[in-house]
Parts: structure tokens; sequence; C-alpha cells
């Protein structure tokens, strides 16, 4: 049985905590660090992180992508969207593809 | 030749031979491998693609209804009603193999029957717009957990794919024409050996008759 985390600054996430996510508000890159290494240690298969959180652990996340568990998903938070969600799908096309022919329609 | 000695015997042309032969059968099933992943990975990251813009979307609107329920309500009333979850949501982690990548799939199960089970406060004392707000956040989560899941495929493929056009590659630039270049050599010293014990024992049975009946030779 597996669980679903959400992480980010408090004004994001907040209202996940209603939905029956388990929200864990992050202050700082520090903290974030040893939260996302405690949460990948437990059952958790879906952890959701604000965008402006995710762009602060480039390497963590990259690390963790290899895995075939946790899922690390990037949503926008509460100060917008950075695209940077929309960046990792195209990123994965282009290691997949060799260039990226899913997004260049002129956008 | 690639630098490296080989022995030009006809032991190590069968060897090689064989190899070739297997090199060249798993270069083909590597190649049809990378294409149909590649073909799945399309569809899947094209869903992944939409599935993306469609939560991205939904989520700015519950933060928008968000922010105007705090703006409607008092800091501890808001924090006092989200303070005690009554919903739980646990997953259910499936496997399913997308030729032999195995990607995550995932059901969720909430804790009360009712899925929409998930005002964890009373109507008395918050604004309309929290309701609105939690509601509209309700609405997006299952696309939320369909997106983990696709995400998380399109990142195991693109790995996948990515190695074995790696291999692909490799067989096909490096192994099979080492291979082949390999056995050309062996061919053409065995021919050459072939050749020369045949002019020797030539030249020895000419030296033979000469001795033997003093016959002239060139």
């Amino acid at each position: 049985m597996y669980r679903i985390a959400v992480m980010g600054d408090r004004d994001s996430i907040y209202g996940f905590a209603a939905l029956g996510l388990e929200v864990f508000p992050i202050f700082d890159r520090e903290e974030a660090v040893r939260q996302l290494h405690s949460l990948t240690q437990r059952e958790y298969a879906v952890i959701y992180i604000t965008e402006a959180l995710a762009a602060q652990l480039p390497e963590e996340l990259e690390r963790l992508a290899e895995r075939k568990l946790p899922a690390i998903i990037p949503i926008p938070g509460v100060l917008g969207n950075t695209g940077m969600g929309m960046l990792n799908v195209k990123r994965s096309v282009e290691k997949a593809v060799g260039s990226d022919i899913i997004f260049n329609d002129g956008k | 030749m690639a630098g490296t000695q080989v022995n030009p015997t006809r032991m190590e042309l069968t060897r090689l031979k064989k190899k070739l032969t297997t090199a060249t059968r798993g270069h083909k099933l590597l190649k049809d491998k990378r294409d149909e992943l590649m073909r799945q990975f399309l569809d899947r990251v094209r869903e992944n693609r939409r599935l993306r813009e469609e939560v991205e979307a939904g989520i700015l609107a519950a933060n928008k209804n968000f922010l105007l329920a705090r703006a409607g309500t008092q800091d501890p009333v808001m924090n006092t009603a989200l303070l005690a979850p009554k919903q739980r949501v646990s997953l259910e982690c499936g496997v399913e193999n997308v030729m032999s990548v195995e990607v995550p799939k995932f059901t969720f199960k909430t804790r009360t029957p009712n899925r929409h089970d998930i005002f964890s406060y009373g109507f008395a004392f918050t604004s309309g717009d929290l309701d609105g707000a939690v509601q509209s956040l309700q609405d997006i989560f299952p696309q939320m957990l369909k997106l983990a899941e696709c995400e998380k495929a399109c990142q195991l493929m693109a790995a996948e794919i990515e190695k074995t056009r790696r291999r692909v590659n490799a067989l096909e630039h490096v192994v099979i024409p080492e291979l082949q270049e390999n056995i050309r050599y062996i061919t053409m010293k065995l021919d050459e050996n072939e050749r020369s014990t045949q002019i020797r024992l030539m030249k020895v049975k000419d030296m033979m008759l000469q001795e033997a009946h003093g016959y002239e030779t060139f």
C-alpha cells in the first residue's frame, strides 16, 4: 500500500491536505533534501513537488528519475507556472529521440 | 584491423562467423525493440503533454480559488478547517510491462467509501469559496494521478530507448564491421597459406624429378 506526498511552500500545497494527500511544507533547500530523502526511503509512490522547489533540487531529482518508484512530478505552485514541468517532458523526448519532435510546433 | 591481433586459424574463423550471426540477429532484434519502444513512447508523450496542460490549468484555477478563500477567511479559521483531513488516499501500485520496461500503474483508494467526502470542516464558519477551492482540487486529482503515471512511464521509457539506441549503434557501427573485417582477414590469410603450400609442393616435385631423371626445368 503506497502513499502520496506533496512537497512545497505551504501556501501552494495546503489544499491538497483536504484531498487526503500528505503535505510536507518546506522552507529551505536543506530541509527539502532531507525530507525528499526520507520520503523516498518510505512507501511513497508519488511525490508532487512545486516547480519552484524542484528547480532547487535538480541533481536529486535526476538521480531519482532512474528509479521505478517514486514518481516525482513537478506541479505549478501558487506563484504560477514556470514551465518547468513541460520542460521535463520536452527533455525526455530529446533524450529518447535525439531531438525534440513533439513541442516544436511554433509554441 | 582495429589493432587487435586475431589468430588466422580455421577455428577462429568458425568462432567469428558464429559471433557475426549472433551480432546480426541481436542487431535486428534490438532495432525492432527500439522502433516499437519509440512508437509507444511517442503516443505516451503526447498523452503526457495533454495531461500536463490539463493539470497545470486545473491547479492554477484551484490556486486562484484558494486565494479567494483565504482572502475571505481569517488564517486561524482556515488552518483549523484544513487541520485534520477527513479523507486519506492510498495507492495500489501495479506494474505494466511495455517492451520489457516496467512502468508503474496506479489505482487509488480513499479511506471513506465516497471519494467526494473531502470537506474536513463544518460549513458554518468558513466561506463558500473554500468549498469551491477544495472541490476544484478534488476534480483535478484523478488527472494528476494519471499524469504521475504517464510522466514516470515516459521518463523510464526515454532512458530505455536511449540505452537501446546506443546498443544498436554500437552493434551496427563497431561490432559488426569489426567482425566482418576480421573474418575477411582470416580468409585472406588462409588462402594465402594454401597457395604458398601449393607452390612449395610444386617446387619440391620439380626438384625431385630433376634429381631422379635429369628433367630440365625452366
